[in-house]
């Protein structure tokens, strides 16, 4: 068993047109940056994204976005993206858009072996519209499907050569279910160590997830929001 | 117009008041903007832990400059710290801890808020959709939630309506609202005005409102 990969073209080698994938991060936080640049150098086209946010104009998905490679993108906030909100009104991309504990607990259930499941969240509202509704115990519920996709790109903090995983802080976000959800899931690190390195109690992705690993460079890790407070108080 | 330095005093008025309702032990999630500053105003012996939907429980204050972290934000992306006990999980597992009623008090922004408590805050139809992010998780999920606003627009129209025109973020979810000018309690009597600012009249808040609003029998003044 060999998952280690020398670089991120090499892991998505066959990333073909029309593909799905998922990518890990929260706004600019945890997202797998070496994937997402080798993936515009490929320049594979008529992707469908999924993905909470579409990153800035410049970074993170928005670079495929400005490279034109995205037919569609699943998210649930994407206002820091002004060129996507031109090529939505364009008509050059289609964009759903879905409440983010809906998008996080479709993309788990894809990875657990449900394929579908009733949530409180967005009864009554747009995104219950044409959904199949029930009722539990005197309250509705809107019926919600597993969302798989055919790739997930995750970034980690942590991890080894058997694809072990292991998030740091609010990195963690969205990387843990879709490590679970995609045929092939490919993940990228900020360290990559031996196995038996990491402490079995504290690993957050456990290696039968992972297909392919690798260890990624040149982390820009942009802050988009700088808020600090001064030492004195 | 509103001029700015009115804007803050409005803002510091509803985050008081809001304030006033933390209770120690409470989890509690904090929308983006204005419910965000409510975190500085926690009274003093209380320990009240705030949840960001980012998978994170017990954020702290903005970090000292020089030691801001990439992997350590807010959900409005904003560079935070962590306090002693702070954990970290999922956004699964965050968004299971307040659809799965943990969560104590969930304070968040709206652009209409009605009588039956349906709230709208996420979408103007025909202009750019950003997305509702956890909003319409938080509300059908979050044990309380309260509406932190201005009581009417910028252009002076009432927000709080007797139906909301904008596409809804929840159903019958809101259960308290907060404006610089009134405290309200949604019921099955419909709004209930319990409080007005100081050297307001509750003929002056109705004034503002859309809503048909019940005056409580024990009105009384806002303190701040």
């Amino acid at each position: 068993m060999n998952k280690v990969v020398a670089n991120a073209d090499e892991a998505i080698r066959d990333v073909g047109d029309g593909s799905v994938i998922m990518l890990g991060g929260f706004g600019l936080c945890g997202i797998p940056e070496n994937l997402i640049r080798a993936l515009v150098r490929k320049g594979s086209k008529n992707l469908t994204t999924i993905s909470n946010n579409a990153g800035v104009d410049g970074l993170g998905v928005g670079l495929l976005l400005a490279a034109g490679q995205l037919r569609r993108h699943i998210g649930t906030y994407v206002g820091e993206n002004k060129m996507l909100e031109s090529m939505v009104l364009t008509g050059k991309i289609q964009l759903d858009l879905v409440p983010q504990g809906t998008f996080s607990e479709r993309i788990r259930a894809a990875g657990a072996g449900i394929p579908a499941f009733f949530t409180p969240t967005g009864v009554g509202t747009m995104v219950a519209e044409g959904k199949e509704t029930r009722d539990f115990d005197g309250r509705p519920y809107v019926m919600e499907r597993a969302l798989p996709a055919d790739f997930a790109f995750v970034k980690a903090w942590k991890g080894d050569r058997m694809g072990n995983l292991v998030y740091r802080k609010t990195a963690r976000n969205f990387n843990p279910m879709m490590a679970t959800a995609a045929k092939v899931t490919i993940a990228e690190v900020e360290q990559l160590v031996e196995v038996g390195e990491l402490d079995g109690d504290s690993i957050h992705t456990p290696s039968v997830y992972v297909k392919r690993i690798f260890q990624g460079e040149l982390y820009e890790k942009r802050i988009e929001k700088r808020t600090v407070r001064r030492a004195s108080r | 117009m509103n001029k700015p330095g009115k804007d803050v005093e409005k803002r510091e008025r509803i985050v008081n008041r809001i304030a006033r309702e933390l209770r120690d032990g409470f989890y509690v999630n904090l929308g983006i903007g204005m419910p965000t500053l409510i975190g500085n105003h926690v009274p003093p012996g209380m320990e009240v832990i705030l949840q960001s939907e980012n998978g994170m429980l017990g954020i702290g204050p903005y970090p000292i400059e020089g030691q801001e972290d990439s992997d350590l934000i807010n959900a409005g992306k904003e560079t935070v710290s962590e306090m002693a006990g702070t954990s970290y999980f999922s956004s699964a597992d965050s968004f299971a801890m307040i659809r799965g009623g943990h969560v104590d008090l969930s304070v968040l922004g709206a652009m209409e808020v009605d009588e039956e408590g349906n709230l709208a805050n996420w979408m103007i139809p025909g202009k750019m959709v950003k997305g509702m992010g956890g909003a319409m998780d938080l509300v059908a999920g979050a044990r309380r939630v309260v509406v932190a606003m201005e009581h009417t627009t910028r252009e002076g129209a009432p927000k709080i309506l007797k139906k909301c025109t904008l596409p809804l973020t929840g159903i019958k979810v809101v259960d308290t609202i907060v404006t610089e000018m009134a405290y309200i309690r949604v019921t099955e009597r419909g709004l209930v005005l319990e409080e007005v600012a100081p050297g307001l009249t509750a003929e002056d808040v109705q004034r503002a409102t859309d809503a048909r609003l019940v005056v409580s029998e024990s009105l009384k003044v806002m303190e701040s």
